[in-house]
């Protein structure tokens, strides 16, 4: 990632990131008493790449492969209309999820709406007999009434911050930093629209 | 990715990178169409009109099964039911459409032109569905998309256009978009199916000798003959046409053995195209044309009516 914006801290390194990633995927397998019709769905770019870590921990804990899928929630954004057509990224769900528990993995949850996306995205795959959510950072700032079954970390941060996580496998280093925001984009994931075509 | 278009009318304002950002979108739009629910929310509010002053099946069709699954309402408008009959100007039709508070017009109109005006005077995205014998840029990214599925790439390849070239509003999309990405273009035609200035297109290569030509194709693009908008006869008639242009079973061993073969449909069948080459297992991608064509309409409507995204970093 290439950006500007200036880190203020740094809230996890590699090593925390490890060691959520293994107590998640404990606790996943003790809160659904074991793999058995489990499967993980990670939402893209970054929940994706956790969700195989988990999928990896699994493995090496319980020795179950379970089913693994990314999604790609930018036909259900609710900011569309006053933002911007965001970029798409493939959906590649290669199972049926009728009847499986599933669980969301993202990287961090804030406002929520990611969330909202997700599960209408998911409902119109398929019908899973129950959504869990796992993420590696919660910061808070909540919009909408969702919450996260398995939470990495709980990270206080202000409106004007950016959390975001990096990996080794796509970023060269992983840490979750906490950024300051560039005046006139707007946290998270969606940045207000630059109005040059109309 | 920065798409900055309001409008798609004229494929020789689009870049490499923007044809490759709507054929890298249609592509991701394939798992919605292949599930069972083949519908999603995000064109919710936004009312298309499909304004089409000259038959259509598949171009309409697709523009419609692409709006509304992508959840837009549509309108359908045009031909002998609208006041244009009754003597009220383009303008005045646009204008009064825009008044219900539309957001696109996807426009086939006989006249050249017709979409830039109707982008000139109703302030909406407007979508050239083929004017004329000008442009039908839905078209060529369409078959773009099916040629860079079935072929991985885009650049390099050596593409055939055969046929009618004169009368044919697809060619001026499909050879100056296959130059953008990168393809070499042979045009084969009879002298009197050539426009009176065929370089103009942009084309590498003109002939009017078919069997010279094939060897070297990677793609052969075989155009419809378009006898409704003859005047006077081009060829002396049907069979001898099939015989000197037309893609029949005895030139397929002309063919190398990787080559594939479109159509932009409708079929004349034994006349530009044989059966056998229609229906080719392994060389006819024309049914996936068919196919594409819903999802690089979906694209574009997602990309044009999504507004700018400029400097985001998703």
């Amino acid at each position: 990632m290439n950006d500007a914006s200036l880190v203020k801290s740094v809230c996890m390194d590699a090593d925390e990131i490890e060691r959520s990633v293994t107590r998640i995927a404990h606790q996943i397998l003790e809160a659904n008493k074991g793999a058995e019709n489990l499967a993980l769905v990670g939402i893209v770019t970054r929940g994706d790449l956790l969700a195989k870590m988990l999928a990896h921990k699994i493995q090496e804990i319980e020795g179950v492969d379970v089913p693994l899928g990314k999604l790609d929630i930018s036909f259900y954004r609710d900011d569309f209309a006053t933002h911007f057509a965001p970029e798409v990224h493939s959906t590649d769900i290669s199972f049926d999820i009728d009847g499986k528990t599933v669980v969301l993995v993202d990287d961090v949850l804030y406002t929520g709406r990611t969330i909202r996306a997700a599960l209408d995205a998911l409902m119109d795959i398929g019908r899973p007999a129950a959504v869990q959510l796992a993420v590696l950072v919660d910061r808070g700032h909540r919009e909408l009434p969702i919450r996260a079954d398995f939470v990495g970390k709980n990270v206080p941060s202000a409106s004007d911050e950016n959390v975001r996580l990096f990996l080794e496998e796509v970023d060269g280093i992983s840490a979750v930093e906490i950024l300051e925001i560039e005046p006139g984009k707007r946290a998270g994931s969606a940045p207000i629209k630059n109005n040059g075509g109309e | 990715m920065a798409f900055n278009h309001k409008h798609l009318i004229d494929i020789t304002e689009y870049s490499a990178d923007d044809i490759m950002t709507i054929l890298e979108t249609a592509k991701n739009f394939k798992q919605v169409n292949e599930r069972r629910i083949k519908k999603v929310p995000t064109l919710k509010g936004f009312t298309v009109v499909n304004m089409f002053n000259e038959p259509s099946t598949r171009t309409r069709s697709s523009f419609e099964i692409a709006e509304k699954r992508l959840s837009a309402d549509s309108l359908n408008f045009g031909g002998s039911s609208t006041a244009t009959v009754k003597g009220e100007s383009l303008v005045d039709t646009v204008k009064t459409l825009c008044s219900y508070k539309i957001d696109c017009i996807v426009v086939r109109d006989r006249w050249a032109g017709v979409p830039r005006k109707i982008a000139d005077v109703s302030g909406v995205s407007v979508i050239d569905a083929g004017d004329g014998k000008h442009q039908h840029p839905t078209q060529a990214l369409l078959d773009l998309y099916s040629i860079w599925e079935e072929k991985g790439d885009l650049a390099g390849l050596h593409v055939g256009v055969v046929g009618d070239i004169a009368h044919s509003r697809v060619c001026g999309s499909l050879i100056p978009a296959l130059k953008i990405m990168g393809c070499e273009v042979t045009v084969v035609a009879p002298p009197t199916l050539l426009p009176a200035r065929p370089d103009i297109l942009g084309a590498d290569h003109v002939t009017s000798n078919l069997d010279e030509a094939l060897p070297e194709l990677d793609v052969v693009y075989m155009l419809r003959i378009q006898r409704e908008r003859f005047e006077g006869a081009p060829y002396p008639n049907l069979r001898e046409y099939n015989l000197l242009y037309g893609l029949t079973e005895q030139r397929d061993k002309l063919l190398k053995p990787d080559a594939c073969v479109c159509h932009p449909g409708p079929i004349n069948r034994g006349v530009e195209l044989d059966s056998f080459m229609a229906d080719h297992p392994k060389r006819s991608i024309i049914l996936d044309q068919v196919y594409a064509g819903v999802l690089v309409r979906m694209a574009a409507l997602y990309l044009l009516l999504g507004g700018s995204n400029d400097g985001i970093d998703a």
